[in-house]
């Protein structure tokens, strides 16, 4: 055994390529640095329909893209704006609804129905979720976790909506891949479309009510108007992911609030890595697929990702994505010491 | 009248699915979300000792909230302890825990209508002309008794006075040489055997279903929220009102109800008033 030591180090890369500016327009290999993680993504997106052995494994893809959809949604309120809702399925039902109501009794078709009722929904949601806004970490999570319950329950009791039945003969999508590239698009546009809104300044005070909502009352800012804000977006989300599952499954029930889609988001976000909008999308397709290998043991499948869940939260609460840029943006090797 | 008795039968059972919930809040401050879990393990452990290892009811009674105690203490000392203070971090753990209990028990097969168990005493009596089950009364004596007796251990015991300092303020706590992590761990267990006996007390008047564990969370949250979260007078109060409201409700409108008035009440207390009745005042941490 020799008696020289050595000990790893590491060295962040130069400021230059990771500002993500100007300035990596400098040489080939800086643009490629930034580029190529971007491309891989979208192409391997775009191509993943093309990849799938069977019909079934398409529509798995679309339903991964709703699930991405969802916790997009949820990163947004929860690492943006400091908003943990865990009430994905609220976005979800309200959204599913409005479109089969749209489409079964106006007849609209399904491609104008689906953008209409994530505007619609969005709005029912934010005026439903106005009062809770004041509310702050665990109490919002409460009441967010309740939403959902309580109109699936009200839709059962009062038998409206077709009543545990649901909404029947929901048109569907005009072929599969009009459904599957329509969906992926959407996850693509929102997935970049908040990586930009994040950077503006209305990202900067939503960021700022996360961390000292005192301090932005003290500039001026109406708290709860940002919040809202945030909250009609993220809502617009998820409103578009149960239009689109109203009309892959073309059938709308009380099972659009069950709490598969409050608690999947939740764990894609959290393996993915929190607070980087990337993360929740991997995360959806790693969980989702394998939720759907598990499906022949029947429940089996919640009690996986419930503890993949609870491990992740416990012990790597930092998640892949926020682990693989910091991984990125570092040489590392071994040195003498 | 029939409201009257069954009211104050429906209020004390909401009181002891509640007690244990509001016992581990008020004391680590951990919202325990695996209650309900808890609940429908306790009912499958006694059921199985009793009816599967045919052991005596009242032994299998005894053993199984001190398994479930057990089974709790462990969740926190191996999970939740990690991500103490970090509220929606535990709140998402312990969930996702009570999750993966509850589906694993409906995946191994405990469903249907196969699980029940035998009251403690069979027969009924008239009261004031309403038939009422010997069972239900001892739940209302059980109830009283269990609130007594939470009151006199907080009060008197070495235990039960440390985890009141806790509660009250934890670093003086610490500086006065209580052992904070422990007394979690001892919170925690007592919270889980207090659900524990919450189950065997009522499971007896229906079935064994893991669907119940989701409705006992609901409606003991529902109880803790209305009544302060962490205060327990403000818990026993709140299990009155919801109590009576659900039977009213179930009177005239009917049955499928009884959850939508615990789901608004939480919704209507956290937006109106989140500290609840009893809960000390804390605005500024609940709300802007």
């Amino acid at each position: 055994m020799s008696d020289e030591q050595r000990r790893k180090e590491r060295l962040d890369r130069g400021i230059k390529v990771r500002a993500d500016s100007l300035y990596a327009m400098m040489s080939w290999r800086e643009l490629a640095y930034l580029t190529v993680p971007r491309l891989l993504l979208i192409v391997g997106i775009l191509v993943i329909p093309f990849l799938m052995p069977s019909m079934y494994w398409q529509r798995v893809i679309s339903v991964v893209c709703i699930y991405a959809l969802l916790a997009l949604s949820f990163d947004l309120l929860a690492h943006f704006v400091g908003l943990v809702s865990l009430g994905g399925a609220f976005f979800i039902g309200t959204g599913g609804y409005i479109s089969a109501i749209l489409n079964t009794s106006l007849g609209i078709p399904p491609l104008v129905a689906i953008p209409l009722a994530a505007v619609l929904g969005a709005v029912v949601c934010t005026v439903l979720l106005l009062p809770c806004l004041p509310l702050r970490g665990v109490y919002f999570a409460i009441v967010t976790l309740m939403y959902p319950l309580v109109l699936a329950r009200i839709i059962e009791a009062l038998d409206i909506l077709g009543g545990t039945d649901g909404i029947l003969g929901v048109e569907s999508f005009p072929n599969r891949w009009v459904e599957q590239y329509f969906v992926i698009a959407m996850v693509l546009l929102f997935l970049f479309g908040l990586r930009r809104l994040v950077n503006t300044d209305l990202g900067l005070v939503l960021r700022a009510v996360k961390d000292n909502d005192q301090a932005v009352k003290a500039s001026g800012m109406s708290i709860s108007l940002f919040k809202a804000l945030a909250v009609f977006i993220a809502s617009v989300m998820g409103c578009l992911g149960g239009a689109c599952i109203v009309h892959i499954y073309m059938w709308s029930g009380i099972s659009l609030f069950a709490l598969d889609f409050s608690i999947l988001p939740i764990a894609a976000t959290v393996i993915g890595g929190g607070g980087t909008l990337v993360g929740p999308v991997l995360g959806c397709f790693i969980l989702v697929p394998v939720s759907e290998l598990l499906r022949e043991f029947g429940t089996l499948r919640i009690v996986a990702y419930s503890l993949i869940l609870m491990a992740f939260v416990v012990f790597r609460s930092e998640g892949i994505m926020n682990y693989g840029q910091r991984k990125y943006h570092q040489f590392e090797r071994w040195v003498k010491v | 009248m029939d409201i009257l008795i069954y009211g104050t039968i429906n209020s004390i059972s909401l009181a002891l699915m509640a007690l244990g919930f509001a016992l581990v809040y008020g004391i680590s401050r951990v919202a325990n979300f695996a209650h309900g879990a808890l609940y429908v393990v306790t009912g499958f452990l006694t059921w199985s000792l009793f009816r599967g290892a045919g052991l005596n009811y009242a032994l299998s009674i005894v053993l199984a909230m001190a398994f479930t105690g057990v089974i709790g203490a462990l969740i926190f000392q191996l999970f939740l302890i990690r991500v103490r203070g970090m509220a929606i971090s535990e709140i998402i753990a312990s969930y996702a825990i009570g999750l993966a209990i509850l589906e694993g028990f409906r995946w191994g097969g405990f469903k249907g209508m196969t699980y029940t168990l035998p009251p403690f005493m069979e027969g009924s009596i008239l009261l004031a002309g309403i038939p009422v089950d010997y069972h239900r009364i001892l739940v209302v004596a059980i109830g009283f008794g269990v609130v007594g007796f939470l009151w006199a251990f907080t009060h008197f015991t070495r235990i039960g006075l440390a985890l009141r300092g806790m509660a009250q303020d934890e670093r003086a706590a610490l500086m006065l040489g209580i052992d904070s992590d422990f007394m979690a761990v001892v919170a925690m267990a007592f919270g889980s055997m207090l659900a524990g006996l919450a189950a065997v007390v009522l499971l007896p008047l229906g079935n064994i279903v893991v669907g119940k564990g989701y409705d006992v969370l609901i409606q003991a949250i529902a109880v803790c929220i209305v009544g302060g979260l962490g205060s327990w007078i403000g818990a026993v109060v709140a299990a009155f009102i919801i109590g009576f409201a659900q039977i009213l409700t179930v009177v005239w409108w009917g049955a499928h109800f009884q959850m939508v008035v615990a789901l608004l009440a939480i919704i209507f207390t956290l937006v109106l008033r989140p500290s609840g009745l009893f809960g000390r005042q804390k605005e500024l941490e609940e709300r802007v």
